[in-house]
């Protein structure tokens, strides 16, 4: 019963859709979705790390050090994003962001 | 053989149902809970593909940072969340449609793989046996060499993306006092002290 390639990218694969799947139910928690979109990426490190090591080649590992730190920055910003937007709002209810639409 | 077989079933199997239940718990806590619990399994199953150093990097940087900052998120905001969750079931037929589409297409695309022998030979930078360098070893020695600027493009965002953080949620209040220190050591003794002259019975 031999692990492959296959095995990790449908668990990816799963994973990826559960935060795709997240992003729909959810439609109105914000924190929720940026949950999710932190699922997707977990789920394109996974691929990409499994393709690096089943090739033999480490540059997917250093895309997926990339692909991390690339989050990290987007987790921060989001939640500031979301801190900002319940001061002024009161609510983060995400359905009825218009307020730039002047 | 059959160890790390049992280990890959288990470990993928709590990372699937932990994300399933991320999006799916009533609380937001229990879901970055149920976040940290899918990172943790992710990085079990980079240590069984031999990843050892995304792995940790994996439970430092998510678990010890993102997940706690969206912790203090969470508990820091004080929001009404069974209102957020009505409309859930409104949307769970087009999701769960959307979904599946996704899934079964990309578990077609998994399936129909098949890597050409020669993809080995092109690879960018090969990964060295395990006898010269352990993964950690050889990751440093292609990170800080082939991509150094990268790397630093990389440090960038991450400063990018602190003073954007403090930027956005920093804000100066005026309704409040608070201490100046010039003001209080450039107080005089007249400014502070005053006498008066009390005439007997008669008070101020």
């Amino acid at each position: 019963m031999e692990i492959g390639l296959g095995h990790y990218l449908t668990v990816a694969a799963i994973l990826f859709t559960i935060g795709v799947f997240g992003i729909f139910l959810n439609r109105k928690n914000v924190i929720v979705i940026l949950m999710s979109i932190e699922l997707m990426l977990l789920a394109v490190n996974v691929n990409l790390v499994a393709f690096s090591v089943f090739l033999h080649d480490l540059t997917g590992q250093v895309f997926a050090i990339f692909v991390l730190t690339v989050a990290a920055a987007e987790a921060a910003i989001g939640l500031a994003i979301l801190v900002t937007y319940f001061r002024n709002r009161g609510s983060i209810a995400v359905e009825d962001v218009n307020l730039m639409k002047g | 053989m059959i160890v790390s077989a049992i280990a890959f079933y288990v470990f993928a199997a709590m990372a699937v149902a932990a994300g399933f239940m991320v999006i799916a718990a009533r609380n937001p806590v229990h879901s970055v809970l149920f976040l940290i619990l899918t990172f943790f399994n992710a990085a079990a199953l980079f240590v069984l593909m031999g990843a050892e150093f995304i792995a940790l990097i994996l439970v430092i940087v998510y678990v010890g940072a993102v997940a706690v900052l969206f912790l203090f998120v969470v508990m820091m905001l004080d929001i009404d969340f069974a209102q957020l969750r009505q409309g859930f079931l409104q949307y769970l037929p087009i999701g769960g449609l959307v979904g599946l589409i996704l899934l079964i297409e990309l578990l077609l695309v998994a399936g129909a793989w098949v890597i050409t022998p020669e993809a080995m030979q092109v690879a960018a930078s090969p990964a060295p046996a395990l006898e010269q360098a352990a993964n950690t070893r050889a990751l440093g020695q292609i990170l800080y060499t082939q991509y150094a600027y990268l790397f630093q493009a990389a440090g960038l965002i991450l400063l990018v993306a602190m003073i954007g953080a403090i930027v956005l949620t920093l804000r100066h209040r005026v309704d409040i006092k608070r201490q100046v220190i010039s003001r209080q050591v450039g107080r005089k003794r007249h400014e502070g002290v005053e006498l008066k002259d009390v005439k007997p019975g008669q008070g101020i």
